[in-house]
């Protein structure tokens, strides 16, 4: 008979809109993350750091590039013959087909999936943190506690508190009352997205929402086992944790991989993180080049000049370039002569020689002003930025842009260009 | 597939001084990222072969870890895999692989419990891509017994001494064959890769075995060059055998040239190597790091120039590396000068010291590993 304690189910089905263009083709926990990484790439390393071997990824926006990254799991040693990882889309049922509607609900709709492996735990997580953490100290908690629901939170700043789920404890931990983004919070503890449910009761809950419409964790389920009076409880997390959701802290948590001893650190030989490797050569630095507190990627190679930057695999980076406070990643090129300056380049563009990126004065973006901020250059995947154009802050570029697409040669601050395709 | 293969990676090599004492040389690191094997591995399997035997003797500790999984190489299939063979006692042979060929001859069964026609011989120590398919063709073509790939080298850059050297007819036949001649009469060098089909071979070695012979160049190619057919298949590409200290340190260096780098590394078809998942390279305040290649899990202070730089070496503030090679997770401590040298992997490098060696008579530095107790 298959029995598992506990199995994990990641939620990697999201879009992750506040990342702009780099989600436009692929699953926010597909998106590179640290000159090597991709997000998802942390809570599978997770589960098998903590023994977890059987692991539900489920997906539904855009999922090409999170299918062929993970495959059947062999970098995280998770191509098991009982267990393993099991991709889990959306697919038709006999009655009512139809899409993840929200996270409770794609647990729902998986419950056949949990239930073949007969575990006593479900551990809920999702695909867009950055952190290291066991899993196995948690369920220990969750066990010594005899509880019936384990939520992974940390403490934030008193002022920030605001911006988050925060959840208010008694002397031993247990939660007695949750508040959504609280004006006045009462408690710093803020819940990560974490969960650890006794998997009777999560079935039990799942079966009786089964009808709440985008039946949601934090919307419908917690609160629903919190009437019930089911024992909550909060496990204190004190490590590094970081949200990537939007582009700037998306930007921040690269950037403090290039400390010196960085808080987050990936060159500890315990608790690595593993990812799918596809080039192996080591890195080419040419005679005239400089590469000074950066990151680089495998395969690259440097002929101008890196300072500050997470530089992806298979970059090439040519004579006179010069990339400052930049991510750029796997197989991008920058053409001779152009400088960069606070820009993101996803995977696979090329830009031109001699164009100025990151330039110009302030200015709100026009695409949307909420996601385009922190002064950054946003260029999508495959993308292609011709030679000589100056590109201002807050900007976001999409597809193939020929000469005609920049007025002046230029994209002023705020700006954007969004075509439809990318390079093959 | 019609072909098996067996890589002969047993072998050590006097030649290559102090570098062999810690492994065989298949096990060497090249090219920053990769193991001498990989090449020969990689070749196997981007040519189809499913089924390949390693047959490794001397140090060969290293070397079975390198080969700790299949899957790096694309084999551990159902039809086929990889097969590691280390000598064994039996209870008709209590010896020590002798010879190539009685080292084939001891794992006779993998031949005999084999069914493709052909069996592809390779050594573990040479730098290069291949498609054995395309010397099957030839081998067949020329109706031959054996045949054996070979490339002209240039007298003025390569020791000649050390090859196996062959004079051909103008179809290519191999006329004849002198091993490692203390005055080299040719310049065509056998590559160490042989095809021969496996019924042929199993008959070529069981006669061996049966008249105490052991070594498949001394006792087969150069003894029966006049009853088989033994061809020559000529190759242009980049070949290098890295059995010597000098060749060793040239073929690393040779990775510094663009077009070395964009032929085994861009073009089809790869190079497959054991995955180390080790985070990107880091270049701290003060790098400055010059035509030199740098692998996964460096973490940079200092200078480095026309270097290759391994996996996981750290290299100290103010440090100054010129002309080197830093082999595997080594620590070099600040204000160090290393200079015409190859560091042998797991150093510990202390701060404020010095190691320089001459271009022409590199220096190798092996240093105990102190990381734990510093």
């Amino acid at each position: 008979m298959i029995k598992k304690e506990m199995i994990a189910m990641l939620l990697a089905g999201g879009q992750g809109s506040r990342l702009g263009v780099l989600t436009s083709k692929v699953a926010k926990p597909a998106v590179a993350f640290g000159g090597k990484y991709r997000i998802i790439d942390f809570p599978l390393s997770n589960c098998i750091n903590s023994g977890i071997d059987t692991v539900g990824v489920l997906t539904q926006y855009q999922p090409l590039r999170l299918n062929t990254h993970i495959g059947i799991g062999i970098p995280w040693d998770l191509d098991r013959n009982v267990g393993g990882v099991s991709i889990l889309p959306p697919y038709e049922k006999s009655t009512n087909s139809e899409w993840y509607t929200g996270t409770a609900n794609a647990i729902y709709q998986n419950i056949d999936y949990i239930d073949s492996y007969n575990p006593d735990y479900v551990l809920i997580l999702s695909g867009d943190h950055i952190y290291k953490m066991d899993y196995e100290v948690m369920l220990d908690y969750h066990k010594s506690n005899n509880a019936a629901l384990t939520i992974a939170t940390m403490p934030v700043p008193l002022s920030e508190a605001s911006r988050f789920g925060i959840v208010i404890t008694d002397e031993n931990g247990r939660i007695r009352e949750f508040e959504e983004k609280p004006a006045n919070p009462r408690s710093n503890l803020a819940s990560m997205g974490i969960y650890i449910f006794t998997w009777s009761v999560l079935r039990e809950a799942l079966l009786a929402q089964k009808d709440v419409p985008n039946c949601d964790f934090g919307k419908h389920v917690i609160p629903y086992c919190h009437e019930r009076g089911e024992r909550i409880f909060a496990y204190e997390y004190n490590g590094y944790w970081k949200d990537v959701g939007t582009l700037g802290s998306y930007w921040e948590a690269n950037m403090e991989l290039i400390d010196i001893v960085p808080v987050f650190n990936l060159y500890e030989e315990f608790w690595k993180i593993y990812t799918r490797t596809d080039s192996l050569p080591p890195q080419y630095i040419a005679g005239n080049a400089h590469v000074e507190r950066s990151l680089l990627g495998e395969g690259s190679e440097i002929y101008g000049e890196v300072y500050s930057s997470v530089i992806g695999a298979d970059v090439v980076i040519e004579e006179g370039a010069v990339v400052r406070d930049s991510i750029i990643m796997q197989g991008a090129v920058i053409g001779a002569g152009t400088h960069l300056e606070k820009c993101i380049i996803a995977e696979g563009t090329v830009i031109g020689k001699n164009c100025d990126l990151g330039v110009g004065e302030y200015a709100e973006s026009k695409l949307d002003k909420k996601v385009y901020v922190f002064d950054l250059v946003t260029i999508g995947e495959n993308s292609v930025v011709p030679d000589g154009v100056r590109v201002g802050k807050n900007t976001a570029i999409s597809g193939v842009t020929t000469a005609e697409d920049y007025p002046d040669g230029a994209l002023e601050s705020g700006g954007y260009i969004i075509k439809a395709g990318g390079k093959v | 597939m019609r072909a098996i293969g067996i890589i002969l990676a047993g072998g050590n090599n006097k030649r290559m001084n102090e570098l062999s004492q810690k492994r065989a040389v298949a096990a060497m690191p090249i090219a920053g990222s990769y193991r001498s094997i990989d090449f020969a591995l990689s070749n196997m399997t981007n040519s189809h072969i499913n089924k390949v035997a390693v047959i490794t003797q001397y140090n060969s500790r290293s070397l079975n870890e390198h080969l700790n999984s299949s899957k790096w190489w694309n084999f551990g299939r159902k039809q086929g895999g990889l097969f590691i063979y280390n000598p064994m006692i039996t209870m008709d042979n209590g010896n020590w692989y002798r010879g190539t060929a009685d080292s084939m001859y001891q794992n006779l069964n993998y031949l005999k419990n084999s069914h493709e026609p052909y069996a592809v011989i390779a050594s573990g120590d040479g730098i290069y891509k291949l498609d054995y398919n395309a010397v099957l063709e030839y081998h067949i073509q020329k109706k031959a017994d054996i045949t054996v790939v070979c490339k002209d080298l240039d007298p003025a850059k390569e020791d000649l001494t050390r090859f196996g050297l062959v004079r051909l007819a103008d179809d290519n036949r191999i006329l004849d064959f002198e091993e490692k001649p203390m005055v080299p009469s040719y310049n065509t060098a056998s590559c160490g890769i042989y095809i021969v089909r496996r019924r042929q071979l199993i008959e070529l070695l069981e006669r061996c075995a049966a008249e105490d012979r052991y070594d498949f160049v001394n006792d087969i190619l150069i003894r029966y060059k006049n009853l088989k057919r033994i061809y020559a298949y000529k190759i242009d590409t980049y070949w290098s055998s890295i059995s010597s200290v000098r060749s060793y340190y040239n073929t690393n260096m040779d990775f510094l040239k663009p077009e070395i780098r964009k032929y085994f590394f861009r073009e089809y078809p790869d190079v497959y190597s054991k995955v180390d998942d080790n985070p990107p390279a880091k270049y701290n305040p003060g790098s400055a790091v010059h035509n030199s290649l740098v692998s996964s899990g460096c973490i940079i202070n200092g200078v480095v120039e026309n270097s290759v730089l391994f996996k996981k070496v750290f290299v100290g503030n103010n440090c100054v590396i010129k002309n080197s090679i830093i082999l595997n997770d080594v620590y070099i401590g600040d204000n160090t000068v290393i200079e015409n040298c190859i560091v042998e992997s797991r150093d510990t490098i202390r701060a404020n010291t010095t190691y320089i060696g001459d271009p022409n008579d590199i220096k190798i530095v092996v240093e105990k590993n102190e990381r734990y107790s510093l």
